[in-house]
């Protein structure tokens, strides 16, 4: 963040530099079951960033050694595509995808009924194919999402947003020149039916209030994924009786 | 089992080696501990210790920060610490311990990193942070940060030699590495719906979930990182940002000013 050569302002006029207002957050398109192949799987499409979700399993733990005899193994790989980026992004893992992986699985877990797969190994692969900032909580919405294609016992669903402030003002939902030139990212995500937090992390300068005020932003415009993770559920399985 | 014990104690507002639940261990703080190092501490937390070493060196800068110098934060968890860490290639748990300390620092600006800059696009200094875990039990996270910023505070630049346009390691200047401001890093458990700080390594092992918030000296928050596989409610993260503020107010204090 606060990098240099970024535009002057931010926000001009009251609106965000692609128009938006400030709690507005951008388009979101999902769509289940995009991989024959896969077990489940989805694509989330949040503006310009897109994701590309496939989940295996259950299935035998490959290696041995991540075996776990009380929950299942949920093997969770975010990578960014070569061409997602704008300077080409070299292929494998880095130590920034190392970390994201590891923060998405601890997002979805929680939703996970782990130890009805003790033993056994969930995989979810989830892969940018374009980035304009919030790639990561587009990867937990399309995880989540394909997880609950794949079969697997969940509590929920996992809806996940980042929010953050720029030209002093907090805003929900960060672009690229926000992401890169504003002063927080706040990536966080939540079961959206006990609202409990399973993703939360932050850097950049907040006040306590500014933090709460970020936090409700951003679980407030959850339970508007929420509603489209399930539209595109009801959209492959039919819907079946509407409970509300 | 572990888990249902450490429960039953924090519903009495316990833990087992007696302690309240918002409260550190023995905590203290060396500085100047490598000769070899521009800038290092110790650090123990009960019998948790961590070393850290700064080390800089001169290179080019990134090309989005031409005139900035470059912050680069590392751990390196041993077998020496504890029996699970592996050797090889860093594992997810350590790639996380450097990142999230390295956030705590870059993010609230507190090295000046325009002020170490040697010549523009060509060379700026590097600074190179190593936490090294001697013995890890429990909270690795808030001993390597704390170790971090006490050894970056008493860090001195080397002799740069403009014409030879090289570092001469053994020679030491008496510059010292513009630091602005002491972020503290206070990293909660929480088993059941019992909220507490700075686990033992016992605890680690129980806990559902963890959430470690980085403080300035205003009381503001710089960073945050949830981890594990549980979850917090919005009202947990509000009660522990005010809680990590007051404790870092008092790790603060053990960081020595020079």
């Amino acid at each position: 963040m606060g990098g240099v050569g970024g535009p002057e302002k931010l926000i001009v006029n009251g609106k965000r530099l692609d128009g938006r207002k400030l709690n507005e957050m951008r388009e979101m398109e999902i769509k289940v079951g995009v991989i024959p192949n896969a077990d489940g799987s989805a694509m989330v499409t949040l503006g310009e960033t897109k994701v590309i979700c496939a989940v295996y399993g259950p299935k035998e733990v490959l290696p041995r050694r991540n075996l776990d005899s009380e929950k299942a193994f949920l093997n969770c790989v975010y990578g960014m595509a070569s061409f997602s980026t704008s300077e080409r992004n070299r292929p494998g893992p880095s130590r920034r995808s190392t970390e994201i992986s590891k923060v998405i699985a601890d997002a979805l877990a929680p939703a996970i009924f782990m130890e009805k797969y003790a033993g056994l190994e969930i995989t979810v692969i989830m892969e940018i194919i374009n980035a304009n900032a919030g790639t990561r909580t587009a990867a937990i919405n399309a995880a989540s999402v394909a997880l609950a294609d794949a079969g697997i016992e969940m509590r929920d669903l996992v809806c996940s947003v980042a929010s953050g402030k720029a030209d002093g003002q907090l805003m929900l939902d960060l672009f690229e020149p926000e992401d890169n030139f504003g002063e927080v990212d706040m990536p966080l995500a939540i079961l959206p039916n006990t609202k409990q937090i399973t993703l939360l992390q932050m850097d950049g300068m907040l006040t306590k209030a500014e933090a709460k005020k970020l936090i409700e932003m951003s679980m407030k415009a959850c339970e508007q994924i929420y509603e489209l993770q399930k539209k595109a559920l009801k959209e492959k399985y039919g819907s079946e009786k509407e409970s509300e | 089992m572990l888990k249902q014990y450490f429960i039953e104690l924090l519903e009495k507002d316990k833990r087992e080696d007696g302690r309240k639940p918002f409260e550190y261990r023995d905590v203290s703080v060396e500085t100047g501990v490598i000769a070899r190092a521009n800038g290092s501490a110790r650090v123990k937390i009960g019998n948790t210790e961590v070393l850290v070493g700064v080390k800089l060196d001169v290179g080019t800068p990134f090309p989005d920060g031409p005139e900035s110098g470059i912050l680069m934060v590392n751990a390196e968890l041993l077998p020496l610490a504890n029996p699970n860490f592996e050797f090889g290639p860093p594992s997810k748990d350590s790639v996380e311990l450097s990142r999230v300390i390295d956030r705590g620092i870059r993010e609230c600006h507190a090295i000046d990193l325009d002020k170490l800059c040697i010549k523009a696009k060509e060379k700026v200094w590097m600074v190179f942070v190593d936490i090294y875990p001697i013995n890890d039990d429990g909270n690795l996270l808030d001993a390597g940060a704390l170790g971090a910023i006490a050894a970056l505070k008493t860090t001195v630049l080397p002799k740069y030699d403009e014409k030879e346009e090289k570092v001469i390691h053994k020679e030491l200047t008496k510059t010292k590495l513009p630091l602005v401001h002491s972020p503290v890093m206070t990293t909660f458990g929480k088993i059941g719906n019992n909220k507490f700080a700075d686990s033992t390594m016992r605890e680690e092992k129980a806990i559902e979930t963890r959430l470690s918030i980085v403080t300035t000296e205003d009381g503001n928050v710089s960073a945050m990182q949830k981890g594990g596989a549980g979850m917090f409610t919005a009202d947990d993260v509000i009660e522990l940002i005010e809680k990590s503020a007051e404790l870092g107010k008092k790790l603060r204090k053990l960081v020595p000013s020079k």
